[in-house]
């Protein structure tokens, strides 16, 4: 098993409660069975409309929140039975850098309090130790070293999101499970943290997965990237492939969407209709074919629809909604197989 | 420019701080010309939100002041109008959209009685006519079902549709210009592009002027005329969108455009960046500011650098280092093909 992460069929279901006596009413399907595997050294581009699930997808991978059912391996050993204290050592391996850093940064803490926590709760190196430590990792992700007396609040975003990263990369972890780490970055800054997250991965060997809404971010530095619609993935291959040739209408419409910076180009785009639909109360067939009111949407009420190879390395949902005839055509005669 | 709907001269909007009057906008000229949409990009804290609520007066108080400037709008100075007039300036003649839906709708009223009130507030009409017209708004923005929507309060509707809704309180005086201050940075991007082609189709419809504030670079290339790029509280460059994007001039703007990775950027590659950061408000230097960033030390740092019409209706701000006056002289004369990428400053 060469896989350092492995999700399997990954369910999260939110109890949603009502009435006098808050019986469960309904459950928000957040994620809906995903599959899927990351190597080591590899980064996993996650994408999706906000609502999608795939924040609840990276919080499950790291227990943050319980999944409802299915499977979490990492390096081979299932997390999903594990509780409480016994996480702790898998916690070293396994890292989270938030989107905002600001409110995931504790503000009365200093910096050097920040740094020096993980190595207090996993009890590594006495104080001097501890001390030497944090300004090699202030000085790793270019922070000046007088920067470990200071409080966040005296930090740029961009300062934060370093420190935010340092945290993460204080125990040598494997995977980082990055939640929008830039986005909320300026263009300017946001590449420069881009270009930390990939020089870290060169040094440390570290496996990614990043979860973004920004579509040419994600390009650039994931090597294969999935779709994620309404709590499941519906496409998913290397990243050159999925800019290059998608095939889920989903997909097409995403890149469809991004405005391009090239005023010399006339774009008359296909605009896309709707909003993503609840995932209370989700549609019965193809999700996205019901966005879009396709005509075939009857047929996929209650059909199965699995992500299935349709080429080497590129896995497709088999819903005939979302591709062209001769694709669903391809993808519908081949058993479906968890994506790897 | 003799077209222009709006014009700012010299504009300077400082903050009360506890270090002493801040200059968060310092003396940023340009105008928006009629029936066009001008872009104005930058990074946060380079004042381009205090421009435009400056504009309409609606800055912090009390600790936000114009200090000196001019708003010249339809024959009127903005700074200088009573408060009654400005009263029917906002909303009736210039109309606000900003970032965020759900702080600019009141969460405890009804969509239809926020839509309703702007129509009540700027025209001598009934409550039914007023009904009816916000009615007849909603369906202009192509919200489904807009009577019932009408009932809606603003927690019930998605973000895209509240952003709808909220456009169409900013147009419902039919405005002859609309301020939008980053209009689509929350929203998803099918959300956004479908949001942006309504304010396209509504501008050509209304024939009203658009200043679209974003630090997108992707939506001012595909929506603006033409654009402004401010830094640090100034004007670093403004010029035609097409000429800005082919031949930018300033070395921040350089910086900018290069520092965004595109889907056709090398995989995995190193992307450009701009070194260092902004200075904070109080730190400012009189000369170039850019200079500042760079952490050079000389004499651009204590001049405040010219600003020149570098080529027909390219402006930029002419500082000896950051501007690159070799780039503006063409060789062949004339409109050119735009080159290739810009570099990295």
């Amino acid at each position: 098993m060469s896989d350092l992460l492995k999700v399997t069929d990954l369910k999260v279901h939110f109890p949603v409660r009502g009435g006098v006596l808050l019986r469960q009413q309904a459950s928000v399907r957040a994620v809906d069975g995903v599959s899927l595997a990351i190597a080591p050294g590899e980064t996993l581009g996650l994408v999706g409309e906000s609502g999608c699930g795939k924040s609840t997808l990276g919080k499950a991978v790291v227990r943050l929140v319980d999944p409802t059912a299915g499977g979490v391996e990492f390096e081979g050993r299932d997390l999903t039975g594990i509780r409480g204290p016994a996480l702790k050592p898998v916690r070293r391996d396994l890292q989270m850098i938030f989107q905002d850093p600001a409110e995931s940064l504790n503000a009365r803490h200093s910096v050097r309090e920040i740094l020096e926590e993980p190595f207090l709760i996993h009890r590594i190196g006495g104080t001097a130790e501890r001390r030497r430590r944090v300004d090699e990792l202030l000085e790793r992700v270019g922070l000046p070293a007088a920067s470990a007396d200071r409080y966040p609040f005296e930090f740029s975003g961009g300062q934060r999101q370093r420190i935010g990263i340092a945290r993460a990369i204080a125990l040598k972890p494997k995977l980082i499970i990055c939640d929008e780490p830039v986005s909320a970055l300026d263009v300017s800054v946001q590449s420069q943290v881009l270009n930390l997250l990939l020089e870290l991965q060169r040094e440390m060997g570290l496996s990614y997965l990043f979860i973004a809404h920004d579509l040419a971010v994600v390009k650039h530095i994931s090597d294969r990237v999935a779709v994620m619609y309404l709590g499941k993935i519906v496409e998913l291959a290397d990243s050159e492939t999925i800019y290059q040739r998608p095939k889920h209408a989903y997909t097409k419409a995403l890149l469809a969407a991004i405005p391009e910076p090239d005023p010399t180009r006339e774009v008359e785009r296909a605009l896309l209709e709707g909003d993503v639909p609840s995932p209370i109360d989700p549609p019965k067939g193809s999700a996205f074919g019901h966005r879009i009111s396709h005509p075939r949407y009857d047929e996929t009420v209650g059909l199965d629809m699995p992500l299935t190879e349709i080429e080497p390395g590129h896995w497709v949902a088999a819903d005939p909604c979302c591709l062209e005839p001769e694709d669903y055509e391809r993808v519908a005669k081949r058993p479906a197989a968890a994506a790897s | 420019m003799e077209d222009s709907l709006l014009e700012i001269r010299d504009l300077i909007t400082a903050f009360e701080t506890e270090r002493g009057l801040v200059r968060a906008v310092d003396r940023v000229s340009f105008s928006v010309p009629k029936g066009k949409t001008l872009g104005i990009v930058g990074e946060s804290g380079c004042g381009k939100s205090v421009t435009a609520m400056s504009i309409i007066r609606l800055l912090p108080q009390p600790s936000g002041k114009i200090l000196q400037g001019e708003v010249r709008f339809k024959g009127r100075d903005l700074t200088r109008i009573a408060p009654k007039e400005l009263r029917k300036v906002r909303g009736g003649e210039i109309g606000v959209i900003f970032q965020e839906p759900m702080t600019a709708l009141n969460p405890v009223h009804r969509i239809g009685r926020q839509l309703s009130e702007c129509f009540l507030l700027h025209q001598r009409i009934s409550r039914r006519k007023a009904w009816e017209a916000s009615i007849e708004m909603l369906k202009l923005v192509r919200i489904p079902a807009p009577e019932q929507r009408m009932g809606d309060y603003p927690h019930q509707l998605s973000g895209g549709m509240r952003q709808r809704v909220v456009i169409a309180m900013a147009l419902a005086c039919r405005p002859d210009l609309v301020i939008a201050d980053e209009p689509t940075t929350a929203l998803d991007v099918t959300v956004q592009a479908q949001i942006l082609s309504l304010m396209k189709r509504l501008q050509r419809e209304m024939g009203m002027s658009l200043m679209l504030i974003t630090h997108d670079l992707g939506v001012i290339a595909e929506n603006c005329d033409e654009v402004v790029v401010m830094y640090a509280g100034r004007v670093v460059e403004r010029a035609p969108v097409r000429e800005l994007f082919a031949r930018p001039l300033h070395a921040y703007t350089r910086g900018l455009l290069s520092s965004i990775p595109r889907l056709e950027t090398p995989h995995k590659s190193v992307l450009p960046t701009i070194p260092g950061m902004v200075a904070s408000l109080s730190e400012f230097v009189p000369g170039c500011r850019f200079c500042q960033r760079m952490e050079r030390s000389g004499p651009t740092l204590r001049e405040r650098p010219e600003f020149i019409e570098a080529r027909p209706g390219h402006w930029v701000e002419a500082c000896p280092i950051c501007y690159h006056a070799e780039d503006a002289v063409v060789a062949s004369g004339g409109e050119t093909e735009p080159e290739s990428q810009p570099e990295a400053p």
